[in-house]
């Protein structure tokens, strides 16, 4: 019998902790480029209008007046849809905020294949990669929302840039209030010695049904959690090399560079095993539903169970 | 505040020409680098470093500090040489510009004393002086917000996004200067990408504008007070100057935008400018 799982977006419990951290924070700020409401910055406008500020439609100009408001002692949180907040302004991101390692931390929400139908460009499905690959700044893919409700207080703690990386539609809320929650620290989610599988945000799901799915046929699949793509935890991922022998990675985004490759550069360098990675193969994405995403872009839990068998496979006839 | 206020033209004409020497000095050093941007910008910059802004070599983290932004990153030749002027580092470090190690990088940097953000990719600054301005609204201080942009770098869209936003949220603690003068990297500003109306393209944005000669100390003291009477929008000093200005074989050519003189150049500039010094 599967059990039933509460379901809430990560961009709510992001929200909910933007407006704690103005009940706690005076210092953090919320801005936003014409998607309030959507990327939940709006809870906190509705209660701190004096320390919100809106940019209309202008996400560079929104990420280069946070630079300036951090360097004059603020804690901003510039919040958009993922895609903007990489893509477009990524320059900025690169030069006014990482270059200068500020205190700015970006929420980007609508991520992935699952938000659905409007389709390729507003899908975010390369932006860890984009955000990973600049230096001082940090990764964080919240796989539920009560993660990301953590992710987002911590955020505010601590020092230089964060991007945060969250959904939009209600998912499966995976783990407890009281589970500890450190960003760059990754979770063992669930034990196991024959194969390790590393996921991160949604796919933690699709990672733990397909644990469930081998266990009924007599494997025993460690799960990670690697919220963290970046900085990137090598001591749990590496004794997965070690105990287990064969990774599966699982990310709701593009296989290049994205959290994936993460994991394949610490492991390919430290103690090389076999690596599948269930992950968005170099195309853009499609309309279509969550579900029906998930299933066209082979990310959906029978894909994680096949690749759980190939690296398997690839571990037997090494 | 630590530094003294000079109104003596003549004292800044005779900085003016120093720092000139210094850039060009650095510059034939460090074998690359932009001259004719750096040279345009010296009297705007010894005009707010001498004459108006609040700053304290000393403390270079005091919060109460005027800001300069120098937006168009690669004149910073001219930045580092009214830093150490001021003495925010020692003049030597002058000489290691754009070398392996050196905090003088071949765009600023922050970490550099008196460097307050990191430019060089065209475009950012005008967005970050907002944001020091909107943080300094919530702290209720008012110190004030000057970013130098190029002319040419104002063909980029976010300078404009930005001027939106300041004339939206009033930030009149914000002046922007622009360094007109009338050169990019291909040519001519209007051949490249026409800007006229300016003055009118930023007034309808919201702007305050004053247009000045960006060469006359007496223009720049009187049009930086002028700004500072304008409490109800952004304002925009568009000073009018000339690539390259203090060298005769340098002023308004296009070529000398990104090298830096030989050494035979640098005695030949060293020449004039003591010839100018001397008239001072
Ligand atoms: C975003 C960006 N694009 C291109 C460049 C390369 N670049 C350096 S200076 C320059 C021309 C700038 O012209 P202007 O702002 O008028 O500067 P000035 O003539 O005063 O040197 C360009 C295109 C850059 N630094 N940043």
């Amino acid at each position: 019998m599967q059990e039933e799982l509460k379901k809430k977006p990560t961009r709510d419990g992001a929200g909910e902790a933007l407006l704690e951290l103005g009940r706690k924070n005076k210092n953090v700020v919320v801005l936003s480029a014409d998607l309030t409401d959507s990327t939940r910055a709006g809870w906190f406008k509705k209660e701190f209008p004096e320390r919100f500020i809106g940019f209309g439609v202008a996400e560079q100009d929104m990420l280069g007046t946070a630079s300036g408001m951090a360097l004059s002692g603020k804690i901003p949180f510039a919040c958009t849809f993922g895609v903007f907040a990489s893509g477009r302004a990524w320059d900025q991101v690169r030069v006014s905020v990482a270059y200068m390692n500020l205190n700015v931390k970006i929420i980007g929400t609508h991520c992935g294949v699952t938000v659905g139908e409007d389709g390729a460009t507003h899908q975010a499905i390369d932006e860890i990669a984009l955000m990973r690959i600049l230096p001082n700044m940090k990764v964080v893919v919240p796989a539920d929302a009560i993660e990301a409700y953590k992710a987002t207080m911590q955020a505010a703690e601590c020092d230089g840039p964060v991007y945060l990386r969250l959904g939009r539609q209600a998912a499966p809320v995976l783990t407890k209030a009281e589970d500890p929650f450190i960003i760059g620290k990754a979770v063992l989610y669930r034990d196991g010695k024959d194969v390790t599988i590393i996921a991160c945000g949604h796919s933690l799901y699709e990672a733990k049904k397909a644990h469930e799915k081998l266990k009924e046929e007599g494997i025993e699949a460690r799960v990670i959690n690697l919220h963290t793509p970046k900085p990137i935890d090598r001591k749990l991922i590496l004794a997965a090399a070690r105990e287990t022998g064969a990774i599966v990675t699982v990310e709701e985004h593009t296989v290049l560079a994205g959290m994936g490759s993460a994991v394949c550069e610490v492991v390919s360098q430290e103690y090389p095993v076999p690596i599948k990675m269930v992950g968005i193969k170099d195309v853009f994405g499609e309309s279509g539903k969550s579900m029906e995403l998930l299933k066209y872009f082979n990310l959906a839990t029978e894909d994680v169970v096949r690749a759980a068998h190939e690296a398997l496979d690839a571990k037997k006839h090494r | 505040m630590k530094n003294k206020k000079t109104t003596d033209i003549r004292t800044l004409k005779k900085k003016a020409i120093k720092i000139r020497k210094d850039i060009l000095m650095m510059l034939e050093k460090s074998g690359s680098g932009h001259t004719g941007g750096s040279l345009s910008l010296v009297e705007i910059l010894v005009a707010l470093y001498y004459y108006k802004m609040k700053h304290d070599p000393r403390n270079p983290g005091w919060q109460g500090r005027d800001r300069l932004l120098l937006s168009k990153g690669h004149g910073c030749p001219a930045l580092y040489a009214v830093l150490a002027d001021c003495g925010y580092f020692p003049r030597e470090e002058l000489w290691g510009l754009r070398k392996l190690g050196s905090p003088l990088q071949g765009h600023p940097q922050l970490g550099l004393q008196g460097i307050e953000i990191s430019s060089g990719s065209l475009g950012q600054g005008l967005s970050i002086a907002n944001g020091m301005a909107l943080a300094n609204r919530i702290d209720r201080i008012n110190p004030k917000i000057y970013c130098i942009m190029g002319d040419g770098e104002t063909n980029e869209g976010q300078i404009w996004e930005a001027a939106m936003t300041a004339s939206h949220y009033g930030l009149s603690d914000v002046c922007g200067i622009v360094d007109f003068n009338k050169l990019q990297i291909d040519g001519f500003c209007c051949d490249v990408k026409g800007l006229e109306p300016y003055a009118k393209k930023w007034q309808s944005f919201g702007w305050h504008t004053l247009e000045i000669d960006g060469h006359d100390f007496k223009a720049l003291i009187n049009a930086l007070d002028e700004a500072d009477k304008v409490i109800d929008k952004p304002k925009v000093l568009i000073a009018h100057t000339v690539k390259g200005k203090g060298v005769s074989f340098i002023e308004n050519r296009v070529e000398w935008h990104g090298i830096a003189p030989k050494k035979d150049e640098l005695e030949k500039a060293l020449t004039e400018l003591n010839e100018e010094l001397k008239k001072c």
